[in-house]
């Protein structure tokens, strides 16, 4: 019954926030938002008292079911885990609990987070783990699903679907991923729940409480014959038959145990405190950090590109002008999206799951490559710009890192401000009119000026030249939206950039 | 014989004639006795006849009102042409009391005027033509026109009606509008009618029967239209006077963004039965004077009859309609109008299709006439021109661009648009990267003028996307 009822549930939860990290329509996160946001670690962070609390609760009543129904880390190693026991009867047995890595790696989350390098704590924190996970390994595979199905509609004329771009935003994220996929696979696949009781330190914190939970598994000495059946089929190896003792820091009330066991041995029930054993296991690897950029240069490679656009200019052919990728500027302040009031409130409040960068419609969040805020989420506008109707992030964001904003808020968020730079600008390269930054400011805040004012003063005469107009940003009214980098007609590089502000102005 | 007759064209009747001379003598002498004759023929196509005007009821007064109605904006003047197009002629007088003798003759009995029309002139000279018939022989409809913030006063909008009466020689004015509301939104319309308390005193006059019906003309703002109507319980409102025509009907939109489609503003009348005047039943001339191939084809159907009756057949065919109005400068015009409606001859089901088939061909003139040449290309800018015009014309010659947020289907023809849009072009390449050098428009054989469709076409999308 409990093993049934915590399997069902158990699936219901990891579908659900599975699909918000793989949708990417914009749909799904108004109804299953509050999957993430009732993670341990997110609500800790978001201050979130209630869930905090209710969580304690909840694991003081029932044990540790949060580790085997909420987590989706979890249930993705139980799913593992089931594969890798198909075929191999009580391939497991009790393993003494290793205290030292246990609390040693509890207590370094602790630290971390207090000194605001979340980061770290967020390499083997397992929401954030499996949100990149879920990010950057599957979602892949569902939009690549999505756009074969979108191949298909657009062959019959249907709009169900649309395509969408598949991209690694970040491969050294993708790489962390990766790595710890592979790691916590290998681990489940072979010893069951090893990560969540040795490394993971939300497994390591609600286990003191489990330890004093009102339900428990209970052993019942006198009908126990020894047999050893429920130890051999403990993913948690925390039964010992030996000792007749269960370590209820680590049992995850899964209820396998009890349907083991053929004596009627083992309950769930309030009865009868008992005793733990201790014990830990294997080592876990940690992924190597890629902190690569790409390399911002002015000048030559600008001009370079902008003569093989004009090449273009020549034929009249038909066809289509080659288009350049757009590079992304090495800003001097990163920027973060709206809703995150500062770059250290997002450092400090980010577990860095992606579930952010998965929802972004406009290609804007990525994960961040440098050391201090690895894998949280910039900005950057080579692929779109953030757009004035999106909150999104801000309403997915679990941790509170993007605090939820409105539209009209979202409007008045100066988040960064935009910088002109002279020698990439069309009007000065191309010697032709453009003014598409200023036409598409969402804030008004760039406005055009003649570029030869002195052309304009002896009447016009050199219409051609009189006619320039080249971008002034009044810093007051920009918000940093990226709209005039995006869309700057310079390539690689834009002539117009958005420069973040480490604390966001509201007004 | 005769009926045979009835069915051939005169040009293929002449024809015949020519061909077989002593055959028609033949003929024509055994018509003699019947009811048609030849000269019956020629006249008949083009005289109206007298006392087979169809009239519609007004539900109120139970009064017989005519179904084409005399507008009095576009009345003659001396010179040419007229008196609003040429506005420094003034209006002839005698041509106008010819005009309105044949009209009354012919059974036309409603006669629609305003202050401000001819240059405040055409009060004065409907009243003078009317006033040589019976005032019970016809019905006058003005209107409260204190557009210029000048007379929006309680003193100068009361001046306006009394001014009204006097010029009309008349002590009650039979169909009194509030003129164009919705034209400038909400705000102005309060301050026409509701800050100045003239809408509560056109109350009174009703109530004192110096006006016999209470209605508003309306234009622009749908707002306000909606306004008028959801308080119709407090107003009690006789009648609306509303742009109809078939191109109206369910592609006002087409024509310009801030328009309604007739068809919702008549439904809203019909709802409350409230009887419905028509304007514009001719879209200012655009659909007597429809593109070539679609005149042909409208003509081919009828050959004898104009390509404009077949646009007052149509507004005149809606049941709640009570009249349409016709501003008619020329004898021609009052004459094919005449005949459209002695009697009317309601469009059937099948004619009506047809008169939708050819809104939409009309709206496929008003498309971007982009033929894909690509003697744009390739934009120096890496823009798809052809690619992003062609989508928009796609889009709107299936009339599925989102226009409306009222309509049903607007949320579908959002998302099928961005959608098509990015399949169809590149999202790198469409119109928001125009960055409006113009270096594509001295090479466009259609003359479009490129970078202005672009940047429309960018900021109806970008309107799409920001209106989630």
């Amino acid at each position: 019954m409990l093993r049934k009822t915590r399997i069902i549930l158990a699936a219901v939860f990891y579908v659900l926030i599975t699909l918000l990290f793989l949708d990417f329509t914009g749909t799904l996160h108004a109804w299953l938002g509050w999957t993430a946001k009732i993670q341990f670690l997110p609500a800790l962070l978001a201050l979130n008292v209630l869930v905090v609390a209710a969580l304690v609760v909840l694991t003081l009543v029932f044990g540790r079911i949060y580790c085997s129904i909420i987590c989706p880390l979890g249930v993705m190693q139980d799913i593992i885990a089931w594969l890798g026991r198909r075929g191999h009867r009580n391939r497991y047995g009790f393993s003494p609990e290793r205290k030292w890595l246990r609390y040693a790696l509890l207590a370094l989350m602790v630290v971390t987070l207090v000194a605001g390098l979340v980061p770290l704590a967020a390499l083997i924190a397992p929401y954030s783990s499996y949100g990149r996970i879920a990010a950057n390994l599957m979602q892949p595979v569902y939009i690549g699903v999505n756009n074969l199905l979108a191949m298909a509609a657009e062959h019959v004329g249907s709009y169900a679907f649309y395509e969408r771009d598949v991209w690694v935003r970040s491969w050294a994220t993708f790489g962390v991923a990766a790595v710890s996929f592979v790691i916590i696979s290998v681990m489940a696949w072979r010893g069951g729940r090893t990560y969540c009781n040795t490394v993971c330190p939300v497994g390591t914190l609600l286990g003191i409480l489990s330890r004093f939970s009102w339900l428990k598994i209970r052993l019942d000495t006198d009908k126990c014959t020894g047999c050893r059946l429920c130890e051999r089929n403990c993913k948690s190896a925390c039964i010992d038959i030996k000792n007749r003792k269960v370590d209820y820091s680590r049992c995850v009330v899964c209820g396998d145990c009890l349907d083991k066991c053929r004596f009627g041995g083992l309950t769930y029930t309030s009865r009868r405190p008992a005793k733990t054993a201790d014990a830990p296991s294997r080592k876990v690897g940690r992924a190597e950090v890629d902190t690569s950029k790409r390399a911002f240069l002015l000048g030559a490679v600008t001009a370079a590109a902008t003569a093989a656009i004009a090449e273009d200019k020549v034929k009249f052919d038909g066809g289509l002008a080659k288009i350049e990728d757009k590079v992304s500027p090495e800003r001097q302040t990163r920027l973060t999206p709206p809703g995150s009031m500062s770059a250290r409130h997002m450092a400090q409040h980010c577990t860095a799951c992606q579930l952010c960068v998965a929802e972004c419609p406009n290609d804007v969040l990525r994960p961040s490559t440098s050391p201090g805020t690895f894998m949280q989420p910039v900005m950057s506008y080579e692929r779109g710009y953030c757009r004035p109707e999106c909150t999104r992030c801000s309403e997915v964001c679990p941790t509170g890192a993007i605090k939820p904003i409105t539209r009209a808020e979202k409007s008045a968020i100066h988040t960064g401000h935009a910088v002109w730079i002279r020698k990439n600008c069309v009007p000065v390269t191309d010697g032709q009119p453009c003014g598409n930054c200023a036409r598409h400011c969402p804030t008004g805040a760039i406005t055009m000026v003649p570029l030869y004012p002195e052309a304009q003063k002896d009447g016009g005469k050199d219409e051609e030249k009189s006619r320039l107009m080249i971008p002034v940003v009044n810093e007051e009214m920009c918000i940093g939206c990226g709209a005039c980098e995006n869309l700057c007609p310079s390539r690689p590089f834009p002539a117009i950039y958005v420069e973040g502000h480490e604390v966001h102005r509201k007004g | 014989m005769t009926n045979i007759k009835k069915h051939i064209s005169r040009r293929g009747f002449l024809k015949l004639m020519g061909g077989t001379a002593a055959a028609a003598t033949v003929s024509l002498t055994g018509c003699k006795d019947k009811d048609l004759s030849t000269e019956d023929d020629y006249r008949n196509q083009v005289e109206p006849p007298k006392g087979k005007m169809t009239f519609r009821t007004d539900p109120k007064t139970g009064q017989k009102v005519s179904i084409l109605a005399y507008g009095m904006m576009r009345l003659p003047s001396e010179e040419r042409g007229s008196a609003r197009e040429n506005t420094s002629s003034p209006i002839d007088q005698e041509q106008v009391n010819r005009l309105v003798d044949y009209a009354i003759e012919h059974g036309v009995n409603y006669f629609d005027t305003s202050p401000m029309y001819c240059q405040g002139m055409s009060e004065r000279a409907t009243g003078i033509a009317l006033s040589r018939h019976p005032r019970s022989s016809y019905l006058i409809a003005t209107k409260m026109s204190n557009f210029a913030a000048e007379n929006q006063t309680r003193e100068k909008s009361i001046e306006m009606f009394e001014n009204s009466l006097k010029e009309l020689q008349t002590d009650y004015i039979d169909y009194y509008l509030l003129h164009m509301i919705g034209g400038s939104g909400m705000e102005e319309f309060r301050r026409r009618f509701i800050y100045n308390g003239i809408l509560d005193w056109l109350l009174e006059q009703r109530e004192k029967g110096r006006i016999r019906h209470l209605g508003f003309s309306y234009h622009g703002d749908v707002s306000v239209y909606d306004y008028l109507l959801a308080n119709n319980d407090k107003y009690r409102w006789d009648f609306a006077m509303i742009e109809l025509n078939y191109l109206d009907w369910k592609h006002a939109k087409d024509i310009n963004d801030q328009n309604t489609n007739a068809e919702y503003l008549y439904n809203e009348l019909d709802k409350r039965q409230i009887p419905v005047m028509v304007m514009e039943p001719l879209l200012g001339g655009r659909l007597s004077n429809v593109p070539e191939p679609i005149a042909v084809e409208i003509k081919r159907r009828a050959p004898e009859k104009t390509v404009a009756s077949w646009a007052f057949r149509y507004a005149a065919s809606k049941p709640r309609v009570l009249t349409v109005l016709s501003g008619m400068t020329y004898m021609e015009h009052l004459k094919d109008n005449l005949l459209t409606y002695s009697p009317l001859v309601p469009l059937n089901e099948e004619e009506e299709n047809f008169l939708e088939q050819v809104a939409k061909k009309i709206l496929t003139f008003m498309l971007i006439p982009c033929n894909d040449c690509k003697y744009c290309m390739p934009c120096p800018y890496g823009v798809d021109i052809p690619g992003v015009l062609l989508h928009y014309n796609l889009v709107k010659s299936e009339e599925r661009l989102p226009e409306d947020r009222r309509h049903p289907d607007y949320a579908r023809y959002r998302r099928e648009f961005i959608i098509g849009q990015n399949r169809a072009v590149d999202e790198e390449r469409q119109a928001n990267h125009c960055i409006g050098c113009g270096q594509c428009v001295p090479h466009c054989p259609q003359r479009i003028d490129i970078p202005a469709r672009l940047h429309e076409i960018d900021n109806f999308v970008e309107r799409l996307k920001q209106e989630l």
